[in-house]
């Protein structure tokens, strides 16, 4: 593992999580965050003290509190690219699973591609949004070891990108509109994945998510990994959350490539402009989802909620347009990306 | 469609340049035989002795696909040179100067029209010798304006591909050229004009999950290396010997991938034959049966 890479993805680190660092009861702190945890360790045990000057502790734990607010406010409003994969990788950011859990009444899971398998790497089915029917599609990296291998980290195969496939066509049958949530390294590179056309399956799956004549509202919630995010990205509304990341590459594996070292991830992750901010600048996402101080990892409903709010607030524009509208400007929209909105 | 009379000037080129003279020997880079450079180019740069189909050039593909070689090539639209100002070891802008230099093209998509097999047929070929034939902004404008073109001329589109993937400094604007390529595929489904894709070596990456995987005809060359990921990627992440022949034309063949191996001599037949059978509703009105 490279001292400052960022691990968990393919072409650099390792799978597990090896730049999280100071545990403190439930929650796992970045490098970046140590002062913070330091503070917090110090208000759990003060919490934990009791003795007759209870009101002093009490002022005590007030003051840390604001302090290490203070200093979460000034590193999360300024963080640099590297932290920002960091962020987007953390392993208490909520999953897509969670998002549906919260945000889809009455969800019912739908499974398999109906040509070769089930693919746990990306979930899907259908449920209500606020009321209305709609179409749920997401990657889902598991959240502890033994569902992580179940669901393959997130790393989708043919199968599952075949499933999204069908299940954004049983949208457009029904008149529903697609959410589809985004959190992936990419897609498996794996013997059996190039066996079965992960090219092809990859590519259909855009053919197929730009001709959904249903709105098609696309998050990106934690780490949008290349082809294996685009293939559920083609969406009328694309949005990350403020800390998400979306980029062509992994910046372990550009960095290998580019600067022949893996060591200088934080470099390639500065150039690649992956961050929410450059990426609404460059007019390539159309919104950012801010979330709760600290990042979603510290308040996963809060982050749920906001991201349910974007949804409802780009929904209403998009009901009102008819399936060949939708597909129209769907198209054209993607049609200038790389010529417009570029200085 | 103005900006297609704004950009697309015809540009005519005749001649092949040769940079090897005729009189010298080669190496073939599968059986290590020795090759006269003059048989070599005879033989559409196809092994003599084995059958191993080396790179092509992209005036060696328009002129071995068209009918007597003859075809207008024609100016693409211009793009955003650098929108990211990306610098790694070297600039971007200074990386692109030197391959242009160094392969006299502008970029890694080339586009002409022109005949196969008596037919129209637009042709958009992509150059592997161009920054790995990586895909950027400028890929994504050349094959927009090659499907644009064979719209405008009723003609069906055939890419030749190769690629090593994304153009990593031109960031998620490379991977947006995904769904833009894909957009253009449908723009000649909805105008009900063939697509065909021709698979050379190699062919990896998002151009392998975009626009290359989604014609209505898929043909590869022998032998030709395609996939999306690399085979040094799985490798490193399966930690197991990948299968003899893995991820090779014959492979995908087997496994329902592609339509055809053909080689190369027999490219330009085929062709036009696949033209002629998809394209019949614009063909000339004597195929047609008397009313
Ligand atoms: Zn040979």
């Amino acid at each position: 593992m490279p001292p400052d890479g960022f691990g968990g993805g393919p072409g650099g680190g390792t799978w597990q999580d090896s730049w999280l660092c100071y545990p403190h009861g439930m929650r796992q702190f970045l490098d970046f965050e140590k002062s913070v945890a330091e503070l917090e360790n110090k208000i759990d045990e003060l919490r934990h003290m009791s003795g007759p000057d209870g009101i002093n502790i009490a002022e005590e734990i007030a003051r840390l509190t604001e302090k290490s607010e203070k200093q979460l406010r000034v590193a999360y409003a300024k963080l640099t690219p590297g932290q920002k994969v960091q962020v987007a990788r953390h392993a208490q950011r909520p999953h897509t699973a969670e998002y549906i859990g919260t945000l889809i009444q009455d969800f019912t899971p739908l499974a398999g591609d109906r040509l070769f398998g089930e693919d746990k790497a990306v979930i899907g089915g259908i449920g209500r949004f606020q009321d209305l029917p709609v179409v749920v599609i997401g990657t889902e990296r598991g959240s502890e070891l033994e569902s992580r291998l179940e669901h393959n980290f997130g790393m989708a195969r043919p199968e599952g990108y075949r499933k999204a496939q069908r299940l954004m066509e049983l949208a457009g049958r029904f008149g529903m509109p697609i959410l589809t949530f985004i959190d992936t390294a990419g897609a498996w590179p794996g013997i059996d994945a190039e066996a079965r056309g992960q090219a092809e399956a990859i590519a259909r799956s855009i053919d197929t998510c730009l001709s959904a004549p249903v709105p098609v509202i696309a998050t990106v919630i934690g780490e949008g990994g290349s082809g294996g995010a685009i293939a559920l990205g083609a969406g009328d509304r694309v949005m990350m959350l403020e800390h998400a990341i979306y980029s062509v590459i992994s910046p372990e594996a550009c960095a290998s490539i580019l600067w022949r070292d893996p060591k200088l991830a934080t470099s390639a992750a500065e150039a690649l402009k992956l961050t929410a901010q450059d990426l609404l600048q460059l007019h390539l996402v159309d919104r950012i989802i801010p979330e709760p101080l600290g990042g979603a990892q510290r308040d996963p409903e809060a982050a749920i909620r906001a991201v349910g709010d974007a949804i409802g607030a780009e929904l209403p524009d998009l009901l009102s347009l008819s399936g060949a509208m939708l597909v129209a400007q769907r198209r054209e929209k993607f049609l200038v990306m790389g010529r417009d909105g570029l200085t | 469609m103005s900006w297609l009379t704004d950009y697309v000037r015809p540009k005519i080129r005749g001649l092949l340049k040769r940079e090897v003279p005729d009189n010298l020997w080669t190496n073939c880079e599968s059986c290590s035989q020795m090759i006269l450079v003059k048989d070599l180019r005879k033989g559409l740069n196809v092994c003599p002795h084995c059958g191993h189909h080396m790179r092509a050039t992209v005036a060696e593909r328009f002129a071995w696909t068209f009918d007597e070689g003859v075809c207008t090539r024609i100016d693409l639209p211009k793009v955003v040179v650098d929108p990211l100002s990306f610098r790694d070891r070297k600039r971007y802008t200074d990386r692109l100067k030197d391959e242009r230099a160094k392969s006299q093209l502008d970029e890694s998509m080339a586009v002409a029209h022109g005949k196969i097999g008596g037919h129209d047929a637009v042709v958009a070929v992509m150059a592997f010798e161009f920054i790995a034939g990586t895909m950027g902004a400028a890929l994504g404008e050349a094959f927009v304006a090659a499907a644009r073109l064979a719209i405008l001329q009723k003609a069906p589109l055939v890419v030749f591909t190769a690629s090593g993937g994304a153009r990593m400094q031109e960031g998620m604007i490379s991977l947006m050229q995904m769904p833009r390529t894909t957009v253009a595929v449908q723009m000649l489904r909805d105008a009900g004009l063939p697509y065909i894709v021709v698979l050379t070596n190699p062919t990896t990456g998002g151009v392998t999950a975009s626009f290359a995987m989604l014609g209505d005809v898929q043909i590869s060359e022998p032998n030709a290396l395609i996939g999306f990921a690399g085979p040094r990627v799985i490798e490193d992440t399966v930690r197991e010997k990948l299968p003899e022949g893995f991820q090779r034309a014959e492979y995908l063949l087997d496994h329902g991938m592609i339509d055809m191996v053909t080689k190369r001599a027999d490219l330009p037949a085929m062709l036009g034959r696949l033209i002629g059978l998809l394209n019949h509703r614009q063909a000339a009105a004597p195929l047609r049966p008397a009313a």
